[in-house]
């Protein structure tokens, strides 16, 4: 378990660093917090040329709101996100998330864009931003382009990025008064990728939502809607019975894979158990930092 | 010489015990562990292993020509290179009759037959350009049918692994006691299920290490190793590389954990001796956490048929059992494979008083890495068996659990007693335990609470699970059939020049605390202070000859003989301080590290003085009289050929029906492991093997295909038992010393292995029993719990 030999640079400015890539292209791999880069690294899974190490683009760094909209540089830790008062308080569906996401150490490093341009069909930020529709600031020598995170994910830890680009921020709307959002995942053991996990948003309004999203994960090759299931909780008052259509509608948009944790059929039944236990949250939030 | 006035036990400083802290904690806490890794060499060379990716395949060539080109490779070589160095073993004794195996080599030569079997060795200037010339390996692989289903490996369609053995089958073994068919005729009831262990492994914190050091100036082979067992490896290394013990030191330093899997001779470890005696140069290995998946020994996996006959009253009077287990493609060596089918047989039913037992075991070869044995070998399955059935057979009469097993359970006026397997129980304490435990528990209450919570959907369980351990074993263990591993321990005792006193003893520390029991005897035995005795372990050249630690021997053995050497040594200090004071020797006695008057307690002169006249004024002292300041005992068990201990376990857990997910509540253990000498390593060790019982439970399982591979060796797909998910473990105690020895310590480095997994089965089985399911697969997996719920089709 040692990495085969690679060149390293670390660029002092973007600039250099897209030139870098531009040079490099697909021999190069970034290097971000290194949680998932490093132990592709030494299992020889991955076995890039040139690893770029962007830890010192400072401006990459940082969270900041300004007319509504929250821009979170790629940089982020998650450590950062779990203790920002910005996000707690517009983009809460973030807060809740990371708390889940891997152990203290894991996320001392690990980043944001990390892991949105890793893409990891089981990581939790990925879904969130979906969930959220986050507009991905992506960096090129060209210049810079915004990606919509529902076009951004395009297969396993396949992106929209191209190898001469660079994921530098996320922004995000502020939510509104009247949106909620909820997250839940179940994991054998808290910090573990989850078998199965869904972040939602919505717009509330007493017991009826609209503008519903439901964004599973662990579930797909990408963050996964379950639009037939979204459309039959949308602008109608919520029974017990809509919910139940909205379970059973999960058969349509879902066709979870089997592995060593889970089966199929297994994933279908907690999927059902998370889309419950969301709408629930969306309709009577449980307060951010209460319950375990 | 009379005996001291106070028995180390109850004199007013003796540690025996006391919860004291452990000398050795300071330093690992501070990072100046010194394991094997740690340690530094001149002209050091890393070797890496090109591994079987196949479960089973012809080698019809190799290429080694691009890998020893590659930069920094000192020598790539094969099984056939390796085989002219190193003498095959086989892993069969001979009180396991009929026991097959066929010769290992430590290099496969021209067939692999588990996926991760080494094949190559790159030994080269760093790992990293050793990892990098095997990439260049070129092998022609004919792969071959694997037979992975241990089921099916005995069926005639089924391929041969060894077929020089005509079958798959390694082992088989039938026990019959009593009037089994008409006990189970005259039933009331009979209970027939079928229970499923899968394989888990070890997953020590360091990884198995090795460097070893050949000098051929001397022709001397030093080998540091993170082993348990130092003195059977000198044995190995000897026997098996054409040496004499004399010209092999092992060398044990800081030891992150082993539970039983680093006392196996491994293909690697063998291969990396045989480098350095290529070489003539220093070679280490550290199994990475991806090979030691496959190749560290794997346990249990076992299919246990059981049945169980019960009278109306809810006396059980027969068990029927029939064991199926696998172990990969060999017996492991030099302690076989044999053993853990062998104790899971013997030890199923061992709490209670049935008479007719009938017994079939059958242990098969598989193209899967090997098993054989770990923490607990056989009591978990043997446990989970029998306590899962007797939960069962008190549903069937409409008892209580705790009940039933209040009317079967041994009784105090049985002992000694022999079980039908023909185990001897000394003295047991199971009532005693099942009263503290149900106390602890404040039963009635949890199970009204159950109650209670079931009418609102909520399912709780609680499971028991009493079980027996056997502990400090004698020769009959392994010296009888054959096995060049010691029963016995040693120690030298000596008092210094400083006043202070050092042990050399031959049982070893992996994290657990022997070294502070030891010091604990000793200090109490000769009246010192603790802190004035050093303990030394596990070195070849320096500590004596000794069995080491596995099966839950080294507070028992090694702390009897601690026990005689610091008798010894406290008697010849005092002679000679009665020769200096001219008193009589039993007028002395030694009280915090003074000779004192031993009536009255008066200070007559410090060990230091004593030591400094020892030592240095020789010439003071009459003429005829030689001062002994160093004394060496050895101790092995006798009277019994194990000192079994036993004890009692609960489980209460929740499970979420609609997710098939299992929350632990709580946890408690009431164990008897005689004499405690420090009841805070005692209960650690009880914890410790809970937690690991619950990883068996709930979590951990080698994952396999029916192509043999196994499918998740990663530390994110192979799930360990982390904190969070752990509950709190109450931990009590009964104490019935062994008559055995003085000291009257029992084991107790398995009992929280032996019965957590059970009791957790128990409990969760408890909570789904009035949904009509039943889980019958360890672990305990959120599928299983959904499948047995019929939640999956939907």
């Amino acid at each position: 378990m040692k990495p085969p030999s690679f060149d390293y640079v670390r660029p002092r400015s973007l600039s250099e660093a897209l030139g870098i890539l531009a040079a490099r292209g697909d021999g190069a791999r970034l290097l971000a917090g290194g949680q998932s880069l490093m132990p592709a690294l030494n299992m020889r899974l991955l076995s890039p040329e040139l690893v770029v190490d962007i830890g010192g683009l400072d401006d990459l760094r940082g969270i900041v709101e300004r007319d509504g909209l929250v821009r979170i540089g790629a940089l982020t830790r998650h450590v950062d996100l779990q203790r920002s008062a910005i996000v707690v308080r517009h983009v809460p569906l973030l807060a809740v998330a990371i708390d889940h996401v891997a152990h203290p150490a894991i996320r001392n490093r690990g980043t944001i864009g990390g892991s949105i341009a890793f893409a990891d069909p089981a990581a939790e930020l990925p879904a969130c931003a979906v969930a959220l529709q986050a507009r991905m600031i992506v960096a090129g020598m060209a210049g810079t382009r915004i990606v919509p995170a529902d076009e951004f994910f395009l297969g396993i830890y396949e992106t929209a990025l191209g190898p001469d680009e660079i994921l530098v921020a996320l922004e995000f709307d502020a939510v509104g008064p009247d949106q909620r959002s909820a997250f839940a995942e179940l994991a054998r053991r808290r910090g573990d990728y989850a078998l199965v996990g869904l972040a939602a948003h919505a717009r509330v309004d007493a017991d009826r939502l609209d503008e519903v999203r439901l964004v599973y994960f662990s579930i797909g090759p990408t963050p996964v809607r379950a639009r037939t299931a979204e459309a039959l909780l949308t602008g109608r008052p919520l029974t017990r019975d809509t919910v139940t259509a909205a379970q059973a509608a999960l058969a349509a948009d879902l066709d979870p894979p089997a592995d060593t944790q889970a089966s199929s059929a297994a994933r279908r039944q907690m999927a059902r158990v998370l889309l419950a236990r969301v709408v629930m949250e969306l309709l009577d939030p449980v307060p951010i930092g209460a319950g375990g | 010489m009379t005996a001291p006035p106070f028995s180390p036990f109850d004199r007013p400083n003796s540690y025996i015990g006391r919860s004291v802290p452990r000398p050795n904690a300071r330093r690992l806490l501070a990072g100046r562990g010194q394991f094997t890794d740690d340690v530094q060499f001149a002209r050091l060379t890393h070797v890496a292993f090109l591994r079987s990716p196949h479960a089973h395949a012809r080698i019809r060539g190799l290429d080694l020509n691009a890998a020893k080109a590659a930069p920094g490779v000192i020598v790539i070589a094969t099984g056939a290179d390796l085989a002219r160095l190193c003498r095959p073993w086989v892993g069969t004794l001979t009180h396991f009759a009929g026991l097959k195996s066929p010769p290992q080599y430590p290099l496969a030569i021209d067939r692999v037959v588990w996926r991760g079997e080494p094949v190559v060795a790159a030994v080269a200037a760093t790992r990293a350009l050793a990892e990098d010339a095997l990439e260049l390996v070129v092998v022609d692989w004919e792969e071959l049918p694997a037979v992975a289903d241990m089921e099916t490996a005995l069926d005639p369609a089924t391929s041969v692994i060894h077929p020089e053995f005509g079958d798959n089958k390694a082992f088989s073994l039938h026990l019959e006691s009593g009037a089994v068919d008409q006990a189970f005729a005259a039933a009331h009831q009979v209970i027939e299920a079928e229970w499923h262990f899968g394989r888990h492994t070890a997953v020590s914190l360091e990884p198995r290490t090795m460097v070893a050091q050949f000098d051929p100036s001397e022709q001397r082979l030093t080998v540091f190793q993170s082993t348990q067992t130092p003195y059977q490896m000198q044995d190995v290394y000897a026997r098996h590389l054409g040496l004499s013990d004399a010209q092999v030191r092992v060398v044990a330093k800081d030891v992150g954990g082993s539970f039983g899997m680093k006392l196996h001779v491994y293909g690697d470890e063998m291969a990396t001796a045989a480098l350095s005696m290529m070489l003539g140069r220093p070679v280490k290995f550290v199994a990475d956490r991806l090979e030691s998946f496959v190749s560290d020994i794997h346990a249990r996996d076992h299919r246990v048929k059981a049945r169980v006959a019960v009278t109306a009253d809810g006396e059980i009077t027969a068990f029927a059992v029939d064991d199926l287990t696998g172990i990969g493609p060999f017996s492991a060596y030099p302690r076989t494979s044999a053993v853990e089918g062998n104790q899971v047989i013997r030890l199923i039913g061992g709490p209670y008083r049935h008479r007719h037992y009938r017994a079939d075991l059958k242990v098969v070869f598989q193209n899967k890495n090997i098993m054989s044995q770990y923490r607990a070998v056989g009591h978990p399955i043997a446990c989970a068996v029998t306590e899962a059935m007797v939960d069962l057979a008190a549903a069937s009469v409409g008892l209580d659990p705790v009940e039933l097993r209040r009317r079967n359970m041994l009784t105090d006026d049985m002992y000694p007693y022999t079980s039908p397997t023909g185990f001897v129980f000394e003295r047991l304490s199971h009532h005693q335990c099942l009263d503290r435990l149900v106390g602890h528990m404040d039963y009635e209450s949890l199970r009204a609470e159950q109650e209670r919570l079931r009418r609102h959907g909520v399912f709780r369980g609680i499971g028991i699970a009493a079980y027996i351990e056997i502990t400090n074993p004698g020769p009959a263990f392994y010296g009888v059939g054959g096995a060049r591993i010691s029963a016995q321990d040693g120690c030298i005792l000596k008092l210094e020049p400083s006043g202070q006193v050092r042990c050399l003893v031959s049982v070893t520390e992996q994290g657990q605390g022997t070294e502070t029991a030891m010091a604990q005897v000793a200090a109490s035995v000769l009246g010192i202070p603790l802190d004035a005795v050093r303990v030394v372990t596990g070195d070849t050249e320096v500590t004596p000859h000794g069995g080491a630690t596995w099966a839950s021997r080294g507070a028992g053995i090694g702390g009897e003989t601690v026990l005689r050497a610091a008798r010894a040594l406290r008697d010849n200090i005092l002679a000679l301080a009665g020769t200096i004071l001219q008193a009589h020797a039993d007028t002395l006695d030694i009280r915090d590290g003074l000779i004192v008057d031993a009536d009255g307690g008066r200070e007559r002169m410090a060990l230091a003085e004593l030591a400094r006249i020892a030592f240095f004024r020789p010439d003071t002292l009459p003429p005829d009289f030689q001062p002994e300041m160093t004394v060496a005992r050895h101790h092995v068990p006798r009277g019994q050929p194990f000192a079994f201990t036993n004890g009692i376990q609960a489980a209460h857990v929740e499970v979420e029906i609609e997710t098939g997910f299992i929350k632990l509540l709580k946890h408690w253990v009431v164990d008897d492991c005689g004499r405690v000498i420090n009841p805070q390593l005692v209960d650690e060790q009880i914890r410790g093997g809970v937690v690991q019982g619950i990883g068996a439970a709930l979590f951990e399982e080698c994952i396999y295909g029916a192509d043999g591979q196994m499918q998740n060796g990663t530390l994110a797909d192979y799930l360990v038992p982390m904190a969070g998910e752990m509950p709190d473990i109450v931990v009590d105690h009964v104490s019935t010393p062994t008559v055995y020895s003085e000291l009257g310590a029992k084991g107790v480095g398995e009992a929280g292995t032996a019965a957590s997994a059970a009791a957790v089965l128990n409990a969760v089985n408890d909570a789904l029993r009035p949904l009509g399911a039943r889980v019958t697969t360890i672990p305990l997996t959120p599928d299983r719990v959904l499948a047995a719920l019929g939640k999956l089709d939907a």
